[in-house]
């Protein structure tokens, strides 16, 4: 895409072509390119050409698993019921998707409008984490043609999981709704993007209900399993409050994450507004996950306290605890708070990397590795299962690259042409002082064309 | 089943609360199990391991043949747990003790307040009024959760069934039997007399008795009477629990009291977060940059330092 670029290529971020017609839906599909050009570029992606290996020979495997059952694909047993699916799939996406919530939160409640370079990228990453994870799901459901019973069929509302699942549906919807004003302004539908943004308020709080419930409710359902999990990475009073403050760090670190690989790997994409911005937004996210990080780590200690379970931290399993502790959460708060005071980029970018690995390594700890720690075996899971749960997490990033390559996501779309702009700049009625200060559509023109 | 309607009304009570509507108040109380509940007391000192109980779980339950026949011993070399295959197994333990070696039952033990029901998203599971808990396929989404919940590693899953997979255990012959007032098939066969049907409270106050006529035969705790709010399988035992594979370290209340707080906290959670966060919006929106357009549908670039 550079090259192309380079050699005179114009981006498509408007809908209009350089020649002012009128770009049809495949030619934003194929971001302005001929048939041709497109396949060319993406056969030189050397990238593609490792996904398309995993998809030859996990897409096969994904397929036998619902032919021949869980028996063939996973481990299987009864002793260890989930598997990387759900310890993986579900446990660890889950909180990376938190960036959705928080961001909202910040931008439309608390009103911190220099974060909205980074919203919509948040508010995207909430919606394939949550999305993947419920493929995750499909894929370990023993029926997973029944994933609507708890929702039409058959309730059990007293249990935890069904609250998961209420929580998780009604969320997803949530975000379809907060990340389609992008794909509005991208099809050219202004009348929908209006719609949603009447309602931004109501959805942001919404989503904040919803997430604190289901963060926590995972890790409550753990309290289902008393002396199953082991006693360092169980709580029966804080295991929830455990969950939901991790998962604050996990889902802000994941935005820095994936703004960063995107930042290196998609340049072109960004905006100059992105690229700017950048390194500011990362400082505040930054920040919001050192607080995070810290309040986690005193409320981990404040349950081994409760408990008294220091004992433990001088068994095997302990070391192993500090290790996720030290490696996965002191570790890179001291990194990040170092890096923002000292600018230092690089290394607020390596802390949020190691926060991301330690809370996938506290779920995959929780719900797998110590389960049923007093067993004498541990299950290792077979390379089928690997192999699917690799193919499902390389589509997850196909598909979010597909999107951030076409939608507004890391850039403006630059739609306001005269017609359009009219009914454009009425503002959003549920926005209701700003009306006033609103900015004159003049102003936009002057702006954009900056790169 | 006091305990679940109450959580239950939590939840329920909750949304209403959250509605503007009322919420009737309901106390909390432990559930102690149907008064009419029929149990099993399994008494290990007069088990010989004859494995008869499994056959005839097998042929009740019309479960597929085993790997090894019913009187092969080779089984006992390691522990076993109960399958989709086998919803009870018989285990060996003390071998090396001189006093000789103690069997040991395992299956569903029934719980009064299953840990298995109340984790179900589906209502899978029904503790039924003679005492059962059973368990229906037609609505099971196979979560496996069920199985992660129970702490006595109870339900076996069907893994190698692509189209049909259910969770497999004892449920105590309901269907066939305990419907009628019959004893499960286990019982019936037993040579020994280690398995006794009946009611509940008669088989505690049965155990207990044994207990103090022989106080040299056995240690002095019915395993089941207490254990995580009490279950429908009693057990005596000549040797510690802890030694013939029990877990003792289970607490008198059912699992479900673990979860409770957060159970609690879900009503409170929806009460109180939409006030709370609109109120933080609005004291937001009146400070100085709350004047600045947020991301309307201008392409301004935001103003704030
Ligand atoms: S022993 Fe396990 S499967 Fe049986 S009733 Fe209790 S919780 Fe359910
Ligand atoms: S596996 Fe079936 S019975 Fe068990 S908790 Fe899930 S839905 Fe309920």
């Amino acid at each position: 895409m550079k090259k192309m670029i380079q050699h005179g290529l114009a981006i498509v971020d408007s809908p209009y072509d350089e020649d002012g017609k009128k770009r049809t839906l495949v030619n934003k599909l194929l971001l302005g390119l001929t048939p041709s050009q497109y396949l060319l570029q993406a056969f030189r992606n050397p990238f593609n050409w490792i996904l398309a290996a995993i998809f030859a020979i996990g897409i096969p495997i994904l397929i036998g698993r619902f032919f021949f059952g869980l028996a063939w694909a996973t481990s299987g047993s009864n002793d260890y019921p989930w598997g990387l699916f759900l310890g993986f799939g579900l446990f660890a996406m889950v909180p990376l998707s938190s960036s959705g919530f928080q961001l909202g939160t910040a931008c439309e409640i608390f009103g911190r409008h220099d974060l909205e370079p980074i919203e919509r990228l948040a508010l995207l990453n909430g919606l394939l984490g949550y999305f993947f994870a419920v493929m995750y799901l499909l894929a370990d459901l023993g029926q997973p043609w029944r994933l609507p019973y708890p929702m039409v069929v058959s309730f059990g509302p007293a249990a935890v999981l069904f609250l998961v699942a209420w929580h998780v549906a009604t969320y997803l919807s949530v975000q379809v709704a907060e990340v389609s004003t992008a794909f509005f302004e991208w099809i050219g539908f202004p009348a929908g993007k209006r719609g949603v943004r009447k309602i931004t308020l109501g959805l942001t709080v919404s989503g904040i209900i919803l997430s604190t419930l289901h963060q926590g409710a995972l890790g409550a359902l753990f309290t289902y399993a008393p002396g199953k999990v082991h006693p360092l990475w169980y709580s029966s009073s804080f295991q929830w409050l455990h969950f939901f403050v991790s998962s604050l760090p996990g889902g802000l670190c994941m935005v820095i994450t994936v703004s960063t690989i995107a930042a290196k790997t998609m340049a072109w994409r960004g905006d100059s507004r992105f690229r700017e911005k950048l390194d500011k937004v990362t400082v505040s996210l930054a920040k919001g996950a050192c607080m995070g990080i810290a309040t986690y780590i005193t409320i981990k200690l404040i349950a081994i306290a409760h408990d008294n379970k220091w004992a433990y931290l001088d068994t095997g399993w302990g070391q192993w605890f500090m290790l996720e502790i030290i490696v996965g959460f002191m570790l890179p708060l001291t990194l990040m708070t170092y890096g923002v005071h000292t600018r230092k980029m690089a290394i607020v970018r390596l802390g949020a990397f190691m926060t991301v690995f330690g809370v996938v390594l506290n779920r995959v700890n929780t719900a797998m590795i110590t389960f049923n720690w007093k067993l004498p075996h541990r299950e290792i899971p077979p390379w089928r299962e690997v192999i699917i749960s690799l193919t499902i997490f390389a589509t997850y990033i196909v598909v979010y690259r597909f999107i951030l390559y076409r939608l507004p996501i890391l850039y403006k779309w630059r739609q306001q042409e005269q017609e359009e702009t009219v009914p454009e700049a009425v503002p959003a009625p549920a926005l209701g002082r700003r009306e006033a200060s609103s900015i004159p559509v003049a102003s936009y023109s002057s702006m954009t064309k900056l790169d | 089943m006091k305990r679940r309607n109450f959580l239950k009304a939590c939840l329920i009570g909750g949304t209403t609360i959250a509605l503007g509507k009322t919420n009737k108040g309901y106390a909390s109380g432990s559930f102690e199990g149907y008064p009419e509940a029929m149990g099993v007391l399994v008494d290990t000192t007069r088990c010989i391991g004859c494995r008869s109980c499994e056959a005839a779980c097998n042929k009740e339950q019309k479960l597929p043949e085993p790997d090894t026949s019913f009187d092969d011993p080779a089984v006992f070399e390691h522990d076993r747990r109960p399958t989709s295959k086998a919803y009870t197994v018989v285990n060996r333990y003390q071998k090396e003790q001189p006093s000789g070696p103690v069997y040991r039952k395992v299956q569903c033990n029934h719980c009064n307040e299953p840990a298995c029901l109340t984790s179900c998203f589906v209502n899978a599971y029904t503790k039924t009024q003679e005492g059962a808990v059973i368990y229906n396929s037609k609505v099971c989404v196979g979560c496996r959760n069920c199985m992660i919940a129970c702490p006595f590693n109870a339900p076996g899953y069907d893994y190698d069934s692509a189209t049909n997979p259910i969770v497999k255990k004892c449920i105590l012959c309901y269907d066939t039997r305990l419907k009628y007032g019959k004893p499960p098939a286990c019982v019936e066969i037993c040579p020994q007399e280690a398995l006794t049907f009946g009611h509940r409270a008669d088989l505690i106050k049965l155990a207990h008795e044994r207990i103090r006529a022989t106080p040299e035969r056995y240690v002095d705790h019915v395993y089941g009477e207490k254990e995580v709010g009490g279950t429908s399988w009693l057990y005596l035992a000549p040797v510690g629990f802890d030694k013939l594979g029990f877990d003792t370290t289970l607490s008198n209340d059912p699992i479900i009291s673990n979860v409770k707080d957060f159970l609690g906290m879900v009503p409170m959670v929806l009460s109180i977060w939409p006030a709370l966060f609109s109120g933080i919006h609005l004291l937001c929106k009146n400070q100085e940059h709350g004047e600045h357009g947020h991301e309307t549908e201008s392409n301004q670039e935001d103003t704030k330092p």
